[in-house]
């Protein structure tokens, strides 16, 4: 140890001393595997991935691609904010991806008009006092419903000490239960015109990034993402300094709930209908972003912009699998690897630290 | 001096049939360093956790600068002015220095945003450093996280706490137990630290060379009681092992256990 470090108070903020932030890792990870695609990509089928290797674009990147990547994932992305604040907390939510199927059927419900082709919408689960409704009830209702399903998986996960994972495999099955009886699996259809802008072009990815730089700020510079960082990292600790635990947790839960019902009415809006099986495994989609972007299902560590990177990690993954037109059950061997590594590396590297202290 | 800050009275706690804390009158006068010995499970660390609020008395009185308290909770006791080193580190590894410090209490702004409102990090960092300065802790660096520090230099984070809160009491449950030589000077310097500015300390110890380095009088706790009150110029080390082994029992204290 330098004497620089030993001085009275210890008055430093020596950079030799600053820790290494582990985004850049992750970063690094995202280039590392946008390299060997593109190195893929030049032998095996004689172009770039994400550059305009063809002229087409005014730009240096292939503008198309770069699209499809960030549109496929902003939808689970937007899951992924949520999940990334429940696992920071030690906890994990399995019940995202139900939670949007359940919303999407009952938000649609109050988004559908009264005439379609000139004819009463065939598919109108309300009489007519529900349709042509202004378009915030549907919001309203979308986020209204995820934020109860939110708030019963924290009650359950802080009060009645039920395990964050039991508590959201129940709401995970009971909710998609609720996404098929609501119309006994019948799609709701025909939503009106200022419903179907939501979710129409770029706008799921401009709702994903905006979110992600709401809930950055939030999670660095509030009281709220302290307490969710403390939580996680010792709970006991957070207790004895007197945060309210329990009712923290409660509102983490029911953040990522209402993300998980704004992903309902994105997606619903995008499609312009709503179905039973919508969001399926999307959970799991979910907390593998938050995992790869070096989260950490211990608490306590991890970072939205991480997840973000996660995302685009398994976005770019995706489409690059495509571009090799390699099938997707590859894609899925590696990503299921990818996982399973970062765990491990996290795994390592908490035990790296508790052995040195 | 001889104002009192810290007097219980038949302080008692019962965990079911265990009888981990029974009857305890204790003083503590303000400014005064007063080491708690006794052998393990001896109900130090239970004397400890009433005085803190961390749990409910079964019975008995408290009473803190004055007026007689019911803490219900750690924080209670925190705002009131007894800053706790616990024996058991309530240190959030993934946070900071300043975050730590300032766990549960925090300095904000925009305190309209409920929940959300801002971290006023400038006024933390500055009071840690502050902290750490009076104490002269030594610290790399207060924005890494704590999860790689050395176990002395967590004792020594819990410890600045209560530099940065100018409290009135500080109560240190055996905090070099865990710690090497140098690591254990580091944390008695600070000790030393806190009598020149005239803080009240209760040391929960198990280090007899320690406590007669730092303390002004020696309270032995015996299976769940107090069986002697010595000022340290009056006493050794033989007699504290004494009175720690039950081969003595304090006069005043005779028939009590
Ligand atoms: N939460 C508890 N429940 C039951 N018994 C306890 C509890 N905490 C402490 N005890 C018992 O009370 C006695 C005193 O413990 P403690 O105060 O931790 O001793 P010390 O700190 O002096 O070593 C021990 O016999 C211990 O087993
Ligand atoms: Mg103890």
């Amino acid at each position: 140890m330098s004497d620089k470090s030993h001085g009275t108070g210890g008055l430093t903020f020596d950079k030799s001393k600053r820790q290494w932030p582990n985004e850049l890792n992750v970063f690094g990870a995202l280039i590392l595997i946008i390299v060997i695609f593109e190195i893929l990509g030049a032998i095996y089928v004689g172009q770039s991935l994400l550059f305009d290797s063809n002229n087409r674009f005014d730009s240096i990147f292939n503008e198309q691609r770069l699209r499809i990547i960030i549109i496929q994932v902003a939808i689970v992305g937007i899951i992924a904010l949520g999940v990334t604040q429940v696992i920071i907390t030690a906890g994990i939510d399995l019940s995202s991806g139900s939670v949007l199927g359940a919303t999407a059927m009952i938000a649609m419900s109050f988004a559908q008009v009264s005439e379609v082709n000139g004819g009463p919408n065939p598919k109108a689960i309300f009489g007519p006092a529900f349709l042509d409704l202004p378009v915030v009830v549907p919001v309203m209702v979308g986020l209204g419903c995820g934020i109860i399903a939110g708030i019963v998986n924290g009650v359950l996960v802080a009060y009645s000490r039920i395990p964050p994972f039991i508590a959201t495999l129940g709401m995970m099955l009971f909710a998609r239960g609720v996404a098929q009886w609501w119309s006994k699996g019948n799609p709701v259809s025909f939503p009106t015109e200022a419903y179907s802008k939501i979710g129409a072009g770029m706008m799921p990815v401009i709702i994903f990034l905006s979110l992600a730089v709401l809930f950055h700020l939030i999670m660095n510079y509030t009281i709220y993402g302290k307490h969710t960082y403390a939580i996680g990292s010792n709970e006991a600790a957070a207790r004895m300094s007197g945060i309210n635990v329990p009712r923290h947790l409660v509102l983490v839960y029911a953040i990522a709930g209402m993300l998980a019902g704004l992903s309902a009415v994105i997606l619903t809006s995008k499609n312009l209908t709503a179905q039973s099986g919508m969001g399926l495994s999307y959970e799991l989609d979910a907390i593998a972003m938050a995992v790869i972007g070096g989260v950490s299902l211990f608490g306590g560590r991890g970072s939205i912009i991480g997840t973000v990177i996660g995302a685009l990690i398994i976005g770019v993954i995706t489409s690059g699998f495509t571009f090799l037109r390699l099938g997707a059950y590859y894609q899925e061997m590696v990503l299921g690897s990818i996982i399973v590594g970062a765990v491990a590396l996290d795994q390592w590297q908490q035990q790296r630290a508790a052995t040195r202290s | 001096m001889s104002e009192t800050i810290l007097e219980t009275k038949g302080l008692t706690k019962h965990y079911g049939g265990v009888h981990a804390l029974e009857d305890a009158d204790f003083i503590l006068e303000k400014g005064e360093h007063v080491a708690i010995m006794g052998d393990n499970g001896a109900g130090k660390s239970t004397f400890v956790r009433q005085i803190t609020g961390v749990e409910q008395r079964t019975r008995g009185t408290i009473v803190f600068d004055g007026t007689e308290v019911n803490f219900s909770g750690p924080l209670d006791a925190r705002e009131a002015g007894i800053e706790t080193v616990f024996q058991t580190l309530a240190l959030a590894d993934d946070l900071n220095v300043p975050d730590n410090l300032f766990l549960g209490r925090e300095k904000t702004m925009f305190n309209w945003l409920g929940p959300f409102r801002i971290l006023d990090y400038k006024t933390m960092r500055e009071a840690t450093l502050a902290g750490l300065e009076k104490t002269a802790v030594k610290i790399p660096n207060i924005r890494n996280t704590i999860a790689n520090m050395s176990g002395g230099q967590r004792q020594c984070v819990a410890i600045a706490r209560t530099a940065t809160f100018a409290s009135k009491l500080t109560i240190m449950d055996e905090p070099t137990a865990a710690l090497g030589v140098q690591e254990t000077a580091q944390v008695e310097n600070i000790v030393r630290t806190l009598k020149e500015q005239g803080e009240s300390l209760i040391l929960v110890s198990h280090n007899m060379r320690q406590v007669f380095d730092l303390v002004d009088r020696i309270v032995v706790f015996r299976r769940g009681r107090i069986v002697a009150n010595l000022n340290k110029d009056d006493t050794d080390g033989q007699d504290v092992v004494a009175y720690i082994t039950g081969a003595k029992t304090g006069a005043e204290y005779e028939g009590a256990a």
